[in-house]
């Protein structure tokens, strides 16, 4: 009940402060090389662990993964945990979930989505890296997103990198300058510091390679089948073509004693 | 059927003979399968077979899609959501159907502006037109309402402003608005309807497909030189024609062949490229995106409506003389919806005696402009209104109704049309006899 409560009070605390929800263009965004860019592009199994702990420690705090089953940490092509180590992160790191019949919060299992967290009014995570776009140009056409992708996990890592240090205070609430966020004030605090997260292989851990591994994660929390639509994408293009292929020669050989008709004439 | 002499069914065994005295469905089938083709068609007549097999694509996926969704307005988002990643093959089901509307309507404006350059619509073939574009106007309403499902943004704010549209006529507007959304705004009852006629209207548009086929058999195919088939005996009709299976059927299936290539080469490697980001934000009543933009497929018509803004000189005559009660915003839906009826009337307003574009010399550099001028529009309507831009949809949108309306008319009367060729035969011939053994891939795509 008392978390409830004090539930209730931080979300009427971000929501008086949130006139910087709307979405829409920002500032400039870079284009970043990641693993899973381009037709044969994957996933990075090790960053997206990396963007896992990254997000567990500190986004978490805020963001929720509500469309997010847990369970498909243990995807092949996504994590890849075992389903033993992803019990374990549900027990290491507390993950309770809202249950509808016990009207009370419970333990999470695999099977229950990542937590649908409103602490603080802050936007979900599961498609963030689908619902922006870093890519618009040349002359608003987007004909650059036909290069660089959309651009939602550049446009995340740019965000986090986006800070310039300065902060005001708007109707009580705090904003944090950020100039690729659209309207240039945002009211989350700059999330992360070099070093903050402690990679267990040694990984660089400084705010911009967190950022990249946490883009890459929300990447596949948003698009956890990507590496099976893009094996689509291959096996039915290149199928179309060998039937192309086919169609073209049986066309061409229909038509001919037609075509030979027509010049001998 | 078409009034061209070519073989008929002929029931051989007992068997046939039984079932064709009793319902002739074999020799319909044969009939139209059979029917006697232009032999000069050009690869601009590919895409009835491509709008054929998006309207067979969109409601099969579509069919097995609405099977997992829930038209509820806290339920909605999440069933796609769950589409996405739970249900087998869920996403390639959703991402086919979502781009399939992009290739349906890529393929239907091919499809119009090949009717518009070889002169499809005059007659005997206005009803075969005026079909097409009710097909048209149904996709389009059926597309809108499709975006709406998933319940993001763009969905939610999308139907707002389009379903704004009507509250825009005078008098009756408001009382139309409320009864189309089922409330005062868009809401659960607007999902609701939306969703009952996303799936109803495509078998309407399969029925007037139908329609659209029995209309263009009984008159014949049009083909690049606008030259009617001989009617005058077999042997004419047969050296003008070959019959559409195998030789069209063949080749429209090559031709959807390497189409397909491309669109799964989106479908696998970029199938949100065409979409809008802000859709994969459920939607919220509250917060308005900071631009609402429609599906690509709507924005030369979105950017019409936008054009005639409140300092046009027509629109404040239009003001005037109507006391008020044309405002800005109702004469741009006026507009809209009179870009969609000038096409639709085309078939009275060209005067040319020349059926195909070929042969009218100037007809050529006018179409055209309205081909560029199609693309400007598409563009300005997906950008935020500046003074430049509203010059630009301006004078794109005053372009659109003049070539209807002025140009059409007048280019008949003034125009000098050159030779044509006496028979599809003679075109064939000249075609290939020059050309040798290149193909048919030699001939232009669209002149």
């Amino acid at each position: 009940m008392l978390r409830k409560l004090a539930l209730t009070a931080l979300t009427a605390v971000a929501l008086a402060g949130s006139p910087a929800l709307a979405a829409g263009e920002g500032g400039h965004v870079e284009n970043i090389p990641f693993s899973f860019d381009g037709p044969f592009g994957a996933f990075d199994q090790n960053q997206l662990q990396r963007g896992l702990q990254v997000y567990t420690e500190v986004c978490s705090a805020c963001h929720g993964l509500r469309y997010v089953p847990i369970r498909t940490l243990s995807n092949e092509d996504g994590p890849g945990i075992p389903e033993d180590q992803v019990r374990a992160y549900i027990d290491q790191n507390f993950i309770e979930v809202w249950d509808e019949d016990l009207r009370d919060y419970r333990t999470a299992t695999p099977n229950d989505n990542f937590p649908h967290n409103t602490a603080a009014g802050a936007p979900d995570l599961s498609l963030m890296a689908k619902s922006r776009a870093g890519f618009h140009g040349p002359y608003g056409l987007g004909i650059n997103q036909f290069l660089f992708g959309i651009g939602g996990p550049e446009y995340i890592v740019s965000l986090l990198n986006g800070y310039t240090g300065e902060e005001t205070t708007m109707a009580g609430s705090t904003l944090y300058e950020n100039h690729v966020f659209a309207g240039g004030m945002i009211g989350m605090p700059p999330p992360l510091y070099d070093g903050q997260v402690e990679f267990a292989d040694g990984s660089p851990n400084d705010v911009h390679h967190m950022a990249e591994d946490v883009a890459a994660f929300l990447m596949w929390a948003a698009e956890p089948h990507m590496m099976a639509r893009k094996q689509m994408g291959f096996t039915a293009v290149l199928l179309l073509i060998i039937l192309a292929s086919l169609l073209y020669l049986t066309n061409k050989r229909l038509w001919a004693p037609v075509k030979r008709a027509a010049k001998d004439s | 059927m078409s009034g061209i002499p070519h073989d008929h069914y002929e029931p051989k065994s007992n068997a046939e003979k039984w079932l064709h005295s009793r319902l002739p469905v074999v020799g319909l089938l044969y009939d139209t399968l059979m029917i006697p083709t232009p032999k000069n068609l050009n690869w601009m007549w590919i895409w009835g077979i491509v709008l054929a097999f998006c309207l067979a694509l969109q409601i099969v996926t579509g069919i097995v899609l609405v099977m997992h969704y829930t038209p509820n307005v806290n339920l909605a988002f999440a069933s796609v959501e769950h589409i996405m990643r739970d249900v087998n093959g869920g996403w390639a089901l959703r991402y086919i159907h979502a781009n399939g509307a992009s290739l349906f309507f890529t393929a239907v404006y091919l499809h119009i502006f090949r009717g518009l350059y070889y002169g499809s619509y005059k007659a005997p073939r206005e009803v075969t037109w005026i079909i097409g574009m009710l097909i048209y106007v149904l996709m389009m309403g059926t597309a809108f309402m499709g975006y709406v499902l998933p319940w993001g943004q763009m969905s939610f704010w999308g139907a707002t402003v389009i379903t704004g549209l009507f509250g825009a006529i005078p008098f009756i507007g408001e009382a139309i608005q409320t009864w189309l959304l089922g409330g005062p705004a868009v809401d659960n009852a607007t999902l609701n309807r939306f969703l009952s006629l996303h799936y109803l209207l495509p078998f309407v548009i399969a029925g007037l497909v139908i329609v659209h086929i029995w209309a263009f058999h009984t008159t014949g195919n049009n083909n690049p030189t606008g030259v009617e088939v001989r009617r005058t005996s077999r042997k004419d009709a047969d050296a003008d024609t070959l019959p559409f299976w195998p030789y069209f059927v063949i080749k429209d299936f090559f031709a959807l062949a390497v189409v397909l290539v491309g669109f799964f080469a989106v479908v696998g490697f970029m199938p949100n490229y065409l979409g809008h980001p802000d859709n994969y934000i459920e939607a919220n009543p509250l917060a308005t995106p900071a631009h609402i933009v429609p599906e690509w497929y709507f924005l030369p018509f979105y950017a019409i409506l936008r054009a005639f803004t409140n300092d046009v000189w027509v629109v404040q005559l239009a003001s005037f003389l109507t006391g008020g009660i044309v405002d800005a915003k109702f004469f741009g839906v006026i507009a809209m919806f009179g870009a969609i009826v000038v096409m639709a009337l085309v078939p009275w307003l060209d005067t040319s005696s020349v059926r195909s574009g070929r042969y009218r010399p100037l007809f050529k550099w006018w179409f055209w402009l309205l081909a560029v001028d199609f693309m400007v529009l598409m563009w300005v309507g997906a950008q935020t209104p500046t003074d430049f831009t509203s010059w630009v949809s301006l004078i794109a949108a005053a372009y659109w109704f003049a070539y209807f309306l002025v140009i059409m008319p007048l280019l008949g009367i003034f125009e000098k049309p050159l030779p044509q060729p006496a028979t599809i035969e003679e075109d064939f011939k000249e075609h290939y006899g020059k050309s040798g053994s290149e193909g048919a891939a030699a001939s232009t795509p669209a002149e």
